[in-house]
């Protein structure tokens, strides 16, 4: 009796080999859950009509799904980054106007944010350019820009479509995020970094540029990616501009129809079907430049798991 | 003869409602090893950082090699290029390798070729010590090795004068001695050298003068020599019976 309890208190576990009932705790099985689930789906895809109808109906709506959340993420980043360094500039004016940006931007549902950009913000800019364009075309001095002035000019509103307009939306409301993701990175680099760089005589910009964002990159790559996994999710908003989106089209669907069921299920399986493989990159990644790996390093292995049959050519070209 | 070429006059600085620094006048000739020892926090470290401006002064002047330091908008360029500075964490940069870190600056700020500024790179890393370490990283140096690869770095940029704000302190003991022989050649090789620094031995052996700082007040200065076997002041003579054992 005392023998077992102690045999198995005292127990030397062999690294890597667990006995049969850890290893089944251990088991992720949301996962599998979540893939028999998949399976179901796919399977019923292929033998229900209805399903096979939506998911036709559907399923061209991840093209702009996919291509609205990375243009907008993409054009997020540059806005991230510029906002982010003027929220740590020492220039009142730098700094204050990022702030606002930031703040405000932060403080407006991303709904809200969608709808204004694309009612308010843009329409202003477009008048903003008639305006411009009008002057450039009145002043003789400037007749060389005649080009651009008349272009400027004539600029309507109709010319920027809804999906133009959800991505400017999309992106004005994630650059105050980005802002403070680059922001909070920059900040992790220590003092000691600057100072370094400033003594050999760098400027704050060249030391920027070759000591600080190259580490702070390192740091903000995994909040970073999700992000981007966030936007694909907030990307359902940009339907309330009625462009077709994967939500928009469910939607279509849905009054096409009446087949809920078939509808929602498509919809939330497809957007799974980004977010949790989004989600497996990230880990990746993050556990790759937690290893040490260099951050190019990182992310070219990132893409070796994804197609194993590239060859090292192919990555490089 | 020797020219003068740091001039502080009469410098001032507050941290809020803290004296760091209070009246301090100190001139370095070209050529000159000056040290400074003191109490933590007498403001060694804040002093030497005004020189190269990575601190401000609230009063006083600081004229270096004829550029004024002190004015609201100095030719920071000229001045960064000319001072060295080598830091007590080392500062190295971790996302390049040791070569890197040693021509980056020279690339961007001497606007050397890449050729030429490897070179001089692996000539400073020969004469610290470490060409073998030319392309690893820093973390994979130790303590020792990142103070000389920094002293290095700073060399690169041929400067006039060279800053050391305590480069031993972070340093376990068998490791101090390796930098202090780096920094004594270049003592040697004329070198102006302003050394915040516990080191005594080192101050005995390479510095021509030495200042004692406590409080954010310049206590007592004088030759090496003469201060470190009759030091005048009773706070200079209090600390000698503190630190040497």
């Amino acid at each position: 009796m005392t023998e077992t309890s102690q045999t198995t208190s005292t127990q030397r576990q062999e690294p890597g080999i667990l006995p049969v009932t850890a290893r089944l705790k251990n088991l992720p099985w949301w996962a599998l859950f979540l893939l028999f689930l998949g399976i179901l789906l796919v399977r019923s895809i292929f033998r229900d009509e209805n399903y096979q109808d939506a998911f036709e109906f559907i399923a061209p709506g991840l093209q702009i799904t996919l291509t609205a959340s990375v243009i907008a993420f993409a054009i997020a980043l540059v806005v991230g980054l510029i906002m982010g360094m003027g929220r740590i500039s020492t220039n009142p004016i730098t700094y204050n106007i990022a702030t606002f940006y930031v703040e405000v931007v932060r403080g407006i549902p991303m709904i809200v944010i969608i709808i204004y950009v694309a009612f308010v913000l843009v329409p202003f800019f477009i008048d903003g350019a008639n305006g411009l364009g009008k002057f450039i075309l009145e002043t003789s001095w400037l007749s060389f820009l005649e080009g651009l002035g008349t272009s400027l000019s004539t600029l309507d509103i109709t010319q920027i479509n809804p999906l133009a307009r959800a991505i400017a939306g999309l992106a004005f409301g994630y650059g105050a995020y980005e802002a403070e993701v680059f922001r909070a990175g920059i900040q992790s680099i220590e003092r000691g970094q600057m100072e370094a760089a400033r003594s050999l005589g760098m400027s704050y910009l060249q030391a920027m540029r070759h000591v600080i964002l190259p580490q702070a990159i390192r740091v903000i790559l995994p909040p970073l990616g999700n992000d981007l996994i966030a936007m694909i999710k907030d990307s359902s908003l940009i339907s309330v501009l009625a462009v077709r989106d994967l939500t928009q089209l469910g939607k279509l669907n849905r009054s096409r129809t009446f087949r809920t069921f078939e509808t929602w299920n498509t919809v939330t399986y497809l957007y799974l079907s980004m977010t949790l493989l989004g989600s497996m990159g990230v880990k990746l990644l993050e556990r790759q430049l937690h290893s040490g790996v260099s951050v190019m390093t990182s992310i070219r292995n990132f893409f070796r798991k994804l197609w194993p049959g590239l060859s090292r050519k192919q990555l490089t070209d | 003869m020797s020219e003068k070429i740091i001039e502080i006059r009469n410098i001032s600085k507050s941290f809020k409602n803290v004296d760091a620094l209070s009246n301090i006048s100190l001139d370095v000739n070209q050529g000159e090893v000056v040290f400074i020892f003191g109490p933590s926090g007498g403001g060694k470290s804040t002093m030497l950082r005004c020189i190269n401006r990575l601190e401000t002064v609230d009063e006083g002047e600081i004229i270096v090699d004829g550029i004024h330091v002190t004015d609201p908008k100095p030719d920071l360029d000229t001045l960064r290029a000319e001072v060295g500075m080598v830091f007590q964490l080392f500062n190295l940069f971790p996302h390049l390798t040791v070569l890197n870190n040693i021509t980056l600056a020279q690339e961007l700020i001497r606007k050397r070729k890449r050729d030429d500024a490897s070179e001089i790179a692996m000539n400073l890393l020969k004469r610290v010590g470490l060409p073998e370490k030319a392309d690893s990283f820093p973390d994979q140096l130790s303590g020792g090795q990142k103070q000389r690869v920094a002293i290095a770095r700073s060399l690169a940029m041929n400067p006039k004068i060279m800053l050391f704000d305590e480069p031993t302190s972070a340093l376990d003991a068998e490791m101090i001695r390796e930098v202090l022989d780096v920094m004594m050649v270049l003592a040697q090789e004329g070198m102006t050298m302003v050394v915040v620094s516990h080191e005594m031995g080192f101050a005995k052996a390479a510095s021509d003068r030495m200042v004692f700082l406590a409080d954010g007040k310049l206590v007592e200065e004088g030759p090496t020599d003469v201060l470190f076997s009759n030091p005048k002041e009773a706070r200079t003579k209090a600390f000698f019976d503190q630190i040497l054992y």
